[in-house]
């Protein structure tokens, strides 16, 4: 990545006028048309499109290049063809509008394809109606920032990713705002890598999908009213700091489903209003710090082979049922958090109430059981069990306990490191404003 | 009949206790509604008192007026009128008469607060006809009860036992049962087994319309495929008019047979 800004933006800028070349492109220049553009282009040339409406079928980028587009030019696909490829390494694509790439169910087109290529950067796009969004194979040391990709999506079968990820290393996907795709954002070997400051709202499936990855981080992300959340799946190292998880509500819905995870961190996030907040599955050495759990149907439901979990100084705070633990895991710590429903007393004014606390209520214990017993939700003889049961716990599980709830609320802090991002940020259109200040919202209430 | 329906009507909303019973329910809606101004969680929590209380309350009054206006019945019976349309009327007085305390004393808040205007509309007049409902089924079971019962003591038990059963001993025996019964599929089971039972029936039609019925999974889903087209709720419908026009019939079948 370095090189590249070596190669291509700094020695350009010292010595522009006798190395780079920029080439225009606009409907009344004497190029009107990208391909010729960029066939025109030497390696290392900058080729600006200036407005204007391009049906040209495919864009193959062989060669390094920085396509930067002045007054929204569009580029349609026409629903029939996948429309930029890029195939040579240090290609910067920046404010284009891409449309309509066209359903196939023989291949994954996508609006902008990065085949095997290093050093590439993708900024401030607007892609609408496309099948797979930006779509990135082999690819390594990328940045992807402040792209929209909206989508029609109504059905998984038909639909694709808005940003797809494939055998990628050492990509930072940045401030987008994916909508009405399948997957917002879907990683499928992608290492070391960053997603930061995104918002992933109405995708047919998951807002944020993860397989076979490893140690990335997700940070200060906004997943609303997705299908189902994030699932990270079958991956080691993940690090989720300051994400906003809200409002996936349905009867298969969640915040975030973990299933095989190990070795992660899941700190100062919030989950409000989910069905289930978070889901795990045979998930080891997890540390749930510092989260919000507000207003979910479970705040967490944690079930068979689950051990050293550390789930210490959360808050939960008006949820349904606060934890369904269906494992017999060692070694799970419950210790230290708030339970709004916490009925002890606090007498030597330590904050930490006297009383143990058992968050697991009977009826999610017979819930799990049987789930047809569900139709009883709210009746007065679960309410009757569920105190009989408090008073002298029998059923639930017995290492489930917290030994230390707090008293007070937790001010959870966003412990949220910043990534360390070489690029300036450059003002963002006005449209572009929203992703970003909505994420950093979520991030604020955090903060509070 | 009408004539005594009237009576009786007018008897009872003259009396202090229907009072109380409309200015509790006007108070705890204010409150709650002053508490939290989502409509949707004030139906939440209403939705647990009327399915406690609406039929606590009507089964006691019932039993209560049907012992206490006894000398007025019998001063009536020898009266040239048909014993059913005695019975019927007096029933019908207290139903209705209880109906109105909770129609108003829930109404009212919801309407100044503008439910009408809001997308809770639609939740708020499920919760207002299912108190009705419960009002008219559980005074009509302890109407009978209380036919059935010369002593006021046994009446009184059985009435209070009638609802234990349906409100909680019901629910323990259907759990009881689900989980015995846990390997088999038992979607269909558990959904004719609520259907049965009005307080539960209600419950779960009042769940259905919130969106946390999302918690309920497969059940709920079985649950809203079936009560969310027209033909459950229609059968639900009949199934909440039956618990009205059964007790009635026996209440019918007793007087004309009783002795007095």
């Amino acid at each position: 990545m370095f090189r590249w800004i070596l190669t291509c933006f700094l020695i350009p800028m010292g010595q522009g006028a006798i190395w780079a070349n920029n080439i225009l492109v606009c409907p009344t220049c004497p190029v009107f048309s990208v391909k010729e553009g960029i066939r025109l282009a030497d390696p290392c040339d900058t080729v600006t499109v200036d407005g204007g409406h391009f049906a040209e079928g495919n864009l193959l980028i062989d060669k390094e290049l920085w396509l930067i587009g002045k007054n929204w030019p569009v580029l349609d696909g026409e629903g029939k063809t996948e429309i930029i490829t890029v195939a040579s390494n240090h290609v910067h694509i920046e404010s284009f509008k891409i449309e309509n790439v066209g359903t196939s169910y023989t291949e994954d087109r996508a609006a902008i394809r990065l085949r095997e290529v290093s050093d590439f950067c993708i900024k401030n796009n607007q892609l609408k109606n496309a099948f797979f969004g930006i779509y990135s194979q082999h690819s390594k040391n990328g940045i992807i920032e402040g792209n929209t990709v909206h989508g029609e999506a109504k059905e998984e079968v038909s639909s694709g990713n808005a940003i797809h990820l494939w055998y990628c290393d050492n990509v930072k996907i940045i401030n987008n705002w994916t909508s009405g795709h399948r997957d917002g954002i879907y990683l499928e070997f992608v290492n070391s890598s960053t997603i930061k400051g995104n918002l992933s709202e109405h995708n047919v499936r998951y807002g944020l999908h993860f397989m076979f990855s490893n140690d990335d981080n997700y940070l200060q992300n906004t997943f609303r009213n997705n299908g189902a959340g994030v699932a990270v799946m079958y991956s080691k190292r993940i690090g989720m700091h300051g994400n906003l998880f809200e409002k996936n509500w349905g009867p298969s819905a969640f915040g975030l489903l973990l299933k095989e995870i190990h070795d992660s961190e899941i700190e100062g996030n919030q989950f409000q209003e989910n069905t289930v907040g978070i889901f795990a599955e045979t998930s080891n050495r997890i540390v749930y710090s510092k989260n919000n759990f507000i207003q979910n149907g479970w705040a967490m439901r944690i079930s068979g082979g689950c051990q050293n979990l550390q789930i210490t100084s959360n808050n939960f705070i008006g949820n349904s049922f606060d934890l369904a633990v269906h494992t017999s895991g060692v070694d799970n710590k419950f210790d230290g958090n708030f339970w709004s429903d916490y009925a002890g007393y606090d007498l030597d004014h330590n904050g930490i109430g006297d009383v143990p606390h058992r968050p697991m209520k009977l009826f999610s214990h017979v819930v799990s059981q049987t789930p047809e017993s569900m139709v009883l939700l709210r009746s007065l003889f679960i309410d009757i069990l569920n105190f009989s049961e408090k008073v002298s716990p029998i059923f639930t599980p017995e290492n489930v306990v917290d030994n230390q709830p707090r008293m007070k609320k937790w001010t959870v802090v966003s412990t949220v490191k910043t990534t360390n991002n070489a690029l300036p940020n450059p003002p963002l259109p006005g449209k572009f404003l929203q992703p970003a200040m909505n994420s950093q919202e979520g991030a604020e209430n955090h903060l509070k | 009949m009408f004539k005594i329906l009237k009576y009786s009507f007018f008897d009872l909303i003259r009396s202090r206790w229907t009072y109380i019973y409309c200015g509790f329910y006007m108070l705890f809606t204010f409150s709650l509604l002053w508490l939290s101004s989502d409509l949707s969680k004030v139906v939440i929590s209403l939705m647990n008192v009327v399915l406690l209380l609406c039929p606590l309350i009507a089964t006691m009054f019932g039993v209560m007026y049907y012992y206490n206006s006894r000398e007025f019945t019998e001063l009536l019976l020898a009266q040239p009128v048909k014993r059913t349309s005695i019975f019927l009327g007096q029933y019908l007085g207290v139903a209705a008469s209880l109906s109105a305390s909770w129609a108003i004393g829930v109404g009212l808040p919801f309407i100044i607060y503008g439910v009408f205007g809001s997308a809770q509309a639609g939740n708020f007049l499920m919760l207002l006809l299912i108190g009705v409902v419960l009002s008219f089924v559980f005074s009509a079971i302890a109407f009978f009860i209380a036919l059935k019962n010369e002593n006021r003591i046994k009446g009184f038990g059985l009435a209070i036992l009638a609802w234990l059963f349906f409100a909680v001993i019901y629910d323990g025996i259907l759990l009881l049962s689900l989980s015995i019964f846990s390997e088999y599929p038992l979607e269909k089971f558990s959904l004719i087994a609520s259907v049965l039972n009005p307080i539960d029936l209600s419950r779960i039609l009042i769940l259905l319309k919130l969106d946390i019925s999302a918690l309920m999974g497969f059940t709920g889903a079985v649950f809203r495929k079936f009560l969310g087209t027209g033909l459950g709720m229609a059968v639900s419908m009949i199934v909440l008019a039956m618990w009205v026009v059964l007790p009635i019939l026996s209440i019918r079948m007793v007087a004309i047979r009783k002795d007095f």
